[in-house]
């Protein structure tokens, strides 16, 4: 990492003072991945059994909010280098020299150690872990040491973003059974295709920024094969939580067909490859990646509250 | 050398404006975080919390 906030941050330059608004740290939050984390961590916390005070479930949802938000705000800091260089980052806060490097990284210690403490003291302990480990998983593991190195970077470092489901029902239960497992191998499995169908559209982006992902190395054939095998091995997994009791009927017919959609779309992206037909279908799954997993979850979420009866806002 | 640095260190009226917004902003999440550990702490005292040792 180096401090592209001197190279590039005219006022980080010329001025000792920090010059950040409020949304440039609200922005260091990476608020839309936070959207997306936060709605997967209350899906959890719903499906779970049992019952959970809305005051608690709403303390929940925050710690899990602002631990995203901290490993947001670390994964800015540390990779403002690259951030610098990507068309699509460029213009971050740190990059830009809107927010100091080292502001970024005390922001997101200070807030991953809050939501983490609070989980722990507010919540449960338990909860708290698991919110550590994701945390630390994003910024050690996925930032620092794959990210550079391997293609593999999001498929392994994508067990951090799965995790969310796996906290809010361990905030709600007090353990991790097999239902939240799967929430999580959903998202695992969701995660390559995701991103390698951004990253053949970006690869040029990711070449210039020196970021190995699998189009930059292994070539657009060997990244469409492989969301191709993602894809195959997503849509049934989308399904089970339907076999295992967390969803109904409505939750059975919508991953059945949005699986079998994601597959169809994968199967356009592994045949199309010149051109910009290509890179059409590329982005055609990339959109529809974000819709398939915030339908998946949004349909198990109100399926529980309309059907199964919902346990978050039953008083304790 | 003194007045160097301390031209240096003079917030600009923006700048001022931004500091202002930014400890309004870190006030109120601290009130956020107090109101939000006293409503937990009740949550979980449940009804004992009407229980008084006098």
């Amino acid at each position: 990492m180096t401090d592209t906030s001197l190279d590039i941050g005219q006022s980080g330059l010329e001025r000792a003072v920090p010059n950040g608004t409020v949304s440039d740290f609200v922005e260091l939050m990476k608020p839309r991945v936070m959207s997306l984390v936060l709605f997967t961590g209350l899906v959890g916390l719903v499906v779970a059994p049992g019952s959970m005070h809305p005051v608690l479930a709403i303390a929940t949802l925050i710690c899990i909010g602002v631990g995203a938000g901290a490993s947001g705000a670390l994964n800015m800091w540390y990779d403002a280098d690259i951030d610098a260089v990507m068309q699509r980052t460029a213009t971050r806060p740190v990059p830009r020299g809107r927010v100091a490097a080292e502001e970024a990284l005390t922001f997101g210690t200070v807030l991953a150690a809050g939501s983490v403490f609070s989980m722990g003291l507010l919540v449960s302990w338990l909860a708290a872990g698991l919110l550590a480990v994701t945390i630390a998983f994003y910024l050690f593991v996925y930032t620092m040491w794959l990210k550079r190195r391997t293609p593999q970077n999001i498929v392994i470092g994508g067990a951090a973003g799965a995790l969310p489901p796996v906290i809010g029902w361990a905030a709600a239960t007090g353990s991790v059974s097999l239902e939240p497992v799967i929430l999580f191998l959903i998202i695992f499995m969701w995660t390559p295709p995701h991103f390698w169908a951004l990253a053949l559209v970006r690869a040029g982006d990711y070449s210039k920024a020196g970021v190995p992902m699998l189009p930059v190395v292994a070539g657009g054939d060997s990244t469409r094969r492989q969301i191709l095998i993602y894809s195959l091995i997503l849509a049934p997994l989308g399904v089970l939580p339907a076999v295992l009791g967390t969803g109904g009927i409505a939750y059975a017919v919508s991953a059945s067909v949005l699986g079998v959609l994601f597959v169809i779309l994968a199967w356009r992206v592994f045949t199309l490859r010149e051109g910009q037909t290509a890179q059409h279908a590329a982005r055609q799954l990339f959109g529809f990646s974000v819709l398939y997993l915030l339908l998946l979850f949004a349909v198990l979420l109100v399926e529980q509250m309309t059907v199964a009866g919902v346990n978050v806002w039953t008083p304790v | 050398m003194d007045s160097g640095l301390s031209d240096a260190m003079q917030l600009t009226d923006e700048e001022k404006k931004r500091r202002r917004t930014r400890s309004i902003a870190i006030g109120c999440v601290l009130a956020g975080i107090v109101v939000l550990f006293y409503l937990v702490t009740i949550v979980r005292l449940g009804s004992n919390v009407m229980n008084r040792p006098f």
